[in-house]
């Protein structure tokens, strides 16, 4: 724990406070920052990785972090991720404040995707972020509504 | 094998190396897709690809995989360079295609 708590000052991530025994970590996620797209999600895999958590699960938050911090980045006028660390689980929630998904449904399916042209050129935009999501997490919840921005929350256990 | 030996036998031109060349290679992956990679690429693999941006470099670390591997004879960007070796993660270019970049590695029998 101190490691990380070592990590998280060395980095200036905004730790909300210390709830119980778990961390929580707060990201400012910026519309087409693509030069710090994946930051993020990769220091959320350096703490859990240094409080113990396999690196399998690790691997699995990283999707789900990853794949939520892309979307923020790519669809949304700028949001947040919320990361929350525990003994026995690692909570994400993301919230932004873009257009919104007008049939969540369908995005859920893969190879849906409503990402430009110049986008998918880079390799984004493929339709497998949220499916990446719902399947790396243990529980994953979406709302969504056009004008009212998209929140995510996803649960995995350990 | 380990990365370096796979970087003769591809003959493949390094351009970032604070990585781990001793880390052993466990296989290879081909996808220009990011979130293929994210979602399919198992640490320890080798990737190739022919998208030279530096967000390749993010999903390779959050990966695990040994190297990534810039082929078709694409020039990486300078920015790219830079965040492999800032991040640790072994960058590499070839002017192999794809196709044959991922046979050489088949034939190794990783």
């Amino acid at each position: 724990m101190q490691m990380a708590w070592r990590l998280v000052r060395r980095w200036q991530v905004r730790v909300l406070k210390n709830e119980g025994t778990g961390l929580l970590l707060e990201f400012p996620l910026e519309h087409y920052r693509f030069e710090t797209a994946g930051e993020a999600s990769s220091k959320v895999k350096q703490v859990v990785r240094q409080l113990g958590v396999d690196a399998q699960t690790a691997r699995r938050i990283s999707v789900c972090a990853y794949e939520a911090e892309l979307n923020a980045i790519i669809h949304a006028f700028g949001g947040r991720m919320k990361v929350r660390v525990f003994p026995d689980r690692t909570e994400l929630e993301v919230t932004d404040e873009g257009p919104g998904i007008p049939d969540v449904e369908a995005a859920m399916r893969e190879g849906f995707s409503t990402a430009p042209d110049n986008i998918r050129e880079l390799g984004f935009g493929a339709g497998m972020g949220l499916p990446n999501m719902k399947r790396s997490a243990d529980e994953f919840e979406i709302k969504s509504a056009p004008g009212a921005g998209t929140w995510i929350r996803m649960l995995v256990r350990y | 094998m380990l990365m370096s030996e796979v970087i003769k036998e591809l003959e493949l031109t390094v351009l970032a190396d604070t990585g781990d060349m001793n880390m052993p290679v466990t296989g290879g992956y081909v996808s220009d897709l990011l979130s293929h990679v994210m979602g399919q690429a198992q640490a320890g693999q080798v990737w190739i690809t022919m998208q030279g941006h530096q967000n390749i470099i993010a999903v390779a670390s959050l990966v695990g995989l040994s190297a990534v591997v810039v082929a078709g004879g694409i020039e990486p960007e300078q920015q790219t360079i830079a965040k492999a070796k800032e991040q640790e993660v072994i960058l590499c270019k070839t002017s192999l295609s794809v196709y044959e970049a991922a046979g050489r590695l088949y034939r190794l029998s990783l």
